[in-house]
């Protein structure tokens, strides 16, 4: 095992663990405004590649454009998505809500499968694909890519919830909903906003990786569910905690891929999982709060 | 009977009871009374098991019973009720105060799903017990109703008969009459001393000064966290801290 | 008490009657599935709708049943009858263990980490490849034997698999009633109320899930046995996913319920042939109609309606 192999998974790592912290942060946020786990995140991330694909092929757009285009699609269907399965529900109990969103998610899949069918595609990555070589390893043009944006939208996203208004009533939603909706914040119009900002981040995060990876109908599931347990080693933070998840997880799973067994690569992300869960349920960071009565 | 001997409880940076110590004796109905957020439903989750102390001991019978969980409690003889009822909703008001007799009865799982001789001869003595208790409580009438459509003041009832069902020896009541009317909170009172003339003792949090002030033996008053003063109810009501501490509080 | 002897005598006296209206068709063999559905509903239902835990990781357990079983008898020519119970041990070992410490999270984190279980168990089944066969499954498990009758023929095993089937509705039914039932009922309505007055819920908790998991095992060990082979593909989270809905559908908590739902989610992509992918839309959309419309399944949902329509068609009767 040499240094170089290290640094070549690592550095892959790295770029599918900024996509897995780009989910998670979205799952957190509807998490924090909602006390909704929405089990459907994943199906967001497939839209953004798969309308990406759309707009490309079947409307011929260049890539520029069908990628806004895409992740405004993709946000229309988030809001619609709350607006049709989650605020009409009247009994909101949690085995209600996963099981909701569960249920949009097979849905959206399925509308996704008559659609475009059970192949996968390929998306063109958006600077050519000559590698570039660090220190020994390679790395693609997209995996820059794929960083570069991580990292914006993690700015962006922390300049939205610290400095405009309607992401600090967020933040006051989240630390507490009733609260909120006591001192005017309109709680309904924020959980909705939440869907929006996460399906727009779920969908970006679908087609910043699809040129890597393929996109396909069933691509959502996997991918929503690694962004769950990046959420969960951050402790639901919608901030930096849960973006250092993701890495850590990215990394570890190639790792864990490369030099233990590539059979046992997804298998990787839910041991740790569950080993956070029985451990750490307040994530590797966070500090343990008690129920209240 | 019951100690509380220096407990203090730390929320994150919230300072809930510090060093609070007394002592309730057997037979006694003891009130803790103090203006909302003095630590009162934190000291009770503390001695029923439900949070653990920061520092502190809790003594049942001059036993050390610290960090023991509800359920073990619960069969030493230890129960509550809840500042916001919690009742079982879905089920209806016989079947809530049946299990309330879990603790007096033993068949497991097994026992139960191949529905032997022994489960079913207990099942029937459990459904006869649990009138007594209903009607104790006077919600006879009301047996097989959905306990979640039950008005508050039933509720209320409804909670003291199944904390009975478990036949304890200690019964700790938040808040018992918040939300009754006033004959409601009449008749609660008689039932207290009822429940006390049985030889149960029992521990009581209550903003109801006229309730308080007619039914208890003693009177254990917290503000912010802190033990302000403790005695009978005549001395409380002269006690001008207690009084300074009032002033100004709705309650 | 009466009423349940007699709604699983008229049940029992169905499922035995069936066989005669529907005998030699396609049918009979899809009924065999609705039995071993119907105990895995039962199974998770007795976790989900009494105690309110959810599980996302069933197909797990299940298939551990099964390929159990299956390699015991097939790689290593056990006698079957005693390699179900062997695997109904240590399923419900492995899940008693697990119980303790995935109980303890609620809601969401429950259902995150119970998926994250299934998932794992069944990336197990696809890569001991020396074991299970891997993704091309195993094969050659022997049937069923009982004297010198061989369980081969899709009547014969109708009767096996529904004979298994009563005796677990019996049983869950008898459970639902119980002393234990009820206490069930208390941790799903206020955990914190049940533990004051005594009942040990984290005990109680891992009990009923490990229960709901030798239930699921013994689907399993039928299954593999009826089939006489077994693949990774049938014990996923789309498996898990397919039986939450169908005790959601049927009705939670309610034993009947289940059966409605297993029978419904089974029965329809057969009568569906034709829309074959379609049936992944209409379990979406099922679930999330039902959660919305009828969050009390049909055992409940359909005599409601029932007497909705009645009352209207009164009203209208004297207008
Ligand atoms: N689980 C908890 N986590 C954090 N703070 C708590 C918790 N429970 C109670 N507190 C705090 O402890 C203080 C005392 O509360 P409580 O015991 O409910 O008062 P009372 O019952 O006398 O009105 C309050 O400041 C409350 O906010
Ligand atoms: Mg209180």
């Amino acid at each position: 095992m040499q240094f170089d192999q290290i640094l070549q998974y690592s550095l892959s790592g790295l770029s599918t663990g900024a996509i897995y912290a780009l989910i998670g942060v979205g799952f957190s946020i509807i998490f924090n405004a909602t006390g909704i786990i929405n089990f459907a995140q994943g199906e967001f991330v497939m839209l953004g590649g798969m309308f990406t694909l759309l707009f490309l092929e079947t409307l011929k757009l260049p890539l520029w454009a069908a990628i806004p285009c895409a992740i405004v699609a993709s946000t229309v269907a988030g809001l619609l998505f709350e607006r049709l399965a989650i605020r009409p529900l009247r009994q909101a109990t949690p085995i209600n809500l996963v099981i909701i969103t569960i249920g949009g998610s097979i849905l959206i899949r399925g509308l996704a499968m008559l659609s475009w069918g059970k192949d996968t595609h390929a998306i063109p990555p958006f600077s050519g694909d000559d590698p570039i070589a660090i220190a020994g390893a390679t790395i693609l043009p997209q995996h820059l890519w794929i960083l570069a944006i991580t990292v914006i939208i993690v700015i962006v996203n922390r300049i939205y919830f610290y400095h405009t208004i309607s992401g600090k009533a967020m933040r006051a939603c989240a630390y507490n909903r009733r609260a909120a909706g006591l001192v005017g914040i309109d709680v309904h119009r924020m959980v909705l906003f939440s869907f929006i900002i996460s399906s727009a981040m779920g969908s970006i995060a679908g087609i910043i990786v699809a040129p890597l990876t393929m996109t396909a109908y069933d691509v959502g599931i996997m991918l929503g569910l690694k962004g769950f347990c990046a959420a969960i080693i951050g402790g639901m933070s919608s901030g930096i905690a849960t973006v250092i998840g993701g890495l850590l997880l990215g990394v570890l799973e190639s790792l864990g891929a490369g030099l233990i067994s590539s059979g046992y690569k997804d298998a990787i992300a839910f041991i740790i999982l569950l080993l956070i869960l029985f451990i750490r349920p307040q994530g590797l960071f966070g500090k343990a709060e008690s129920e209240r009565v | 009977m019951l100690e509380i001997s220096r407990i203090t409880q730390i929320f994150g940076g919230v300072t809930a009871l510090e060093d609070v110590s007394f002592a309730v004796k057997k037979g006694n109905i003891t009130g803790v009374i103090g203006p909302n957020g003095a630590g009162k439903t934190t000291l009770f989750n503390i001695i029923t098991g439900i949070y653990t102390q920061t520092s502190g001991t809790v003594f049942l019978e001059g036993k050390d019973i610290s960090g023991l969980p509800p359920e073990k409690l619960a069969r030493k003889g230890l129960v509550r009720t809840f500042q916001n009822i919690e009742l079982f909703g879905q089920m209806t008001v016989r079947e809530n105060v049946m299990v309330g007799m879990h603790t007096k009865s033993s068949c497991g799982m097994l026992s139960c799903a191949l529905k032997t001789p022994w489960s079913v001869s207990e099942e029937h003595r459990i459904r006869e017990g649990a009138v007594r208790w209903l009607e104790f409580a006077g919600i006879t009438d009301l047996a097989d109703v959905t306990s979640g459509n039950l008005p508050f003041g039933k509720g209320r009832l409804l909670e003291i008969a199944r904390a009975l069902a478990v036949e304890p020896t200690i019964m700790l009541m938040d808040e018992p009459a918040a939300g009754l009317n006033s004959q409601e909170t009449l008749a609660l009172g008689l039932l207290i001393k009822q429940i006390r003339d049985m030889g149960i003792t029992v521990v009581l949090v209550e903003h109801d000064m006229e309730l308080v002030m007619d039914i208890c033996d003693r009177i254990v008053v917290l503000n912010l966290g802190r033990k302000l003063a403790e005695g009978t109810p005549r001395e409380i009501q002269e006690n001008t801290e207690v009084i300074a501490a009032y002033l100004g509080e709705d309650d | 008490m009466k009423r349940e002897l007699l709604k699983f005598g008229v049940f029992a006296i169905l499922v035995l009657l069936a066989p005669l209206l529907f005998s030699g068709g396609y049918l009979m063999n899809v009924l065999v599935f609705v039995g071993i559905n119907t105990m895995l509903a039962i199974g998770l239902n007795l976790l989900l709708g009494n105690a309110g835990q959810i599980s996302l990781g069933h197909a797990g357990f299940f298939g551990m049943g099964a390929y159990i079983s299956g390699i015991l008898t097939a790689t290593y020519a056990w006698n079957p009858w005693f390699a179900m119970p062997l695997a109904a041990v240590v399923v419900g070992l492995l899940a008693f263990l697990i119980g303790f410490p995935i109980l303890k999270l609620k809601g969401h984190y429950l259902a995150m980490a119970t998926l994250g279980l299934g998932i794992i168990v069944f990336i197990v089944f696809n890569e001991t490849v020396d074991l299970t066969g891997g993704p091309s499954g195993l094969s050659g498990i022997p049937n069923l034997t009982m004297g010198s009758v061989t369980f081969d023929s899709d009547v014969k095993n109708y009767y096996l698999i529904w004979g298994f089937t009563l005796m677990i509705v019996l049983f869950a039914v008898n459970l639902a009633n119980s002393r234990v039932g009820r206490a069930l009922r208390a941790v799903h309505d206020s955990e914190v109320a049940a533990k004051v007055l005594g009942v040990n819920t984290s005990l109680l908790k891992v009990q009923i899930f490990t229960l709901s998991a030798v239930i699921s095992s013994l689907a399993g060990s039928l299954y593999a046995h009826t089939m006489t082979f077994v693949a990774p593909a049938s014990f996923g989270f789309n498996f898990s996913v397919e039986l939450l809905t169908m005790v959601v559908i049927g009705g939670l908590g309610s034993v009947y319920g289940s059966f409605l739902g297993a029978a419904l989610l089974t029965l329809l992509p057969e009568f569906l042939r034709a829309a074959h992918d379609y049936d992944i839309i209409i379990y979406g959309g099922l679930l999330m109609l039902m959660v919305m419309f009828m969050p009390g399944g049909l055992v409940r949902g359909v005599p409601d309606l029932f007497r909705k329509l009645f009352r209207r068609g009164k009203e209208s009767g004297h207008a």
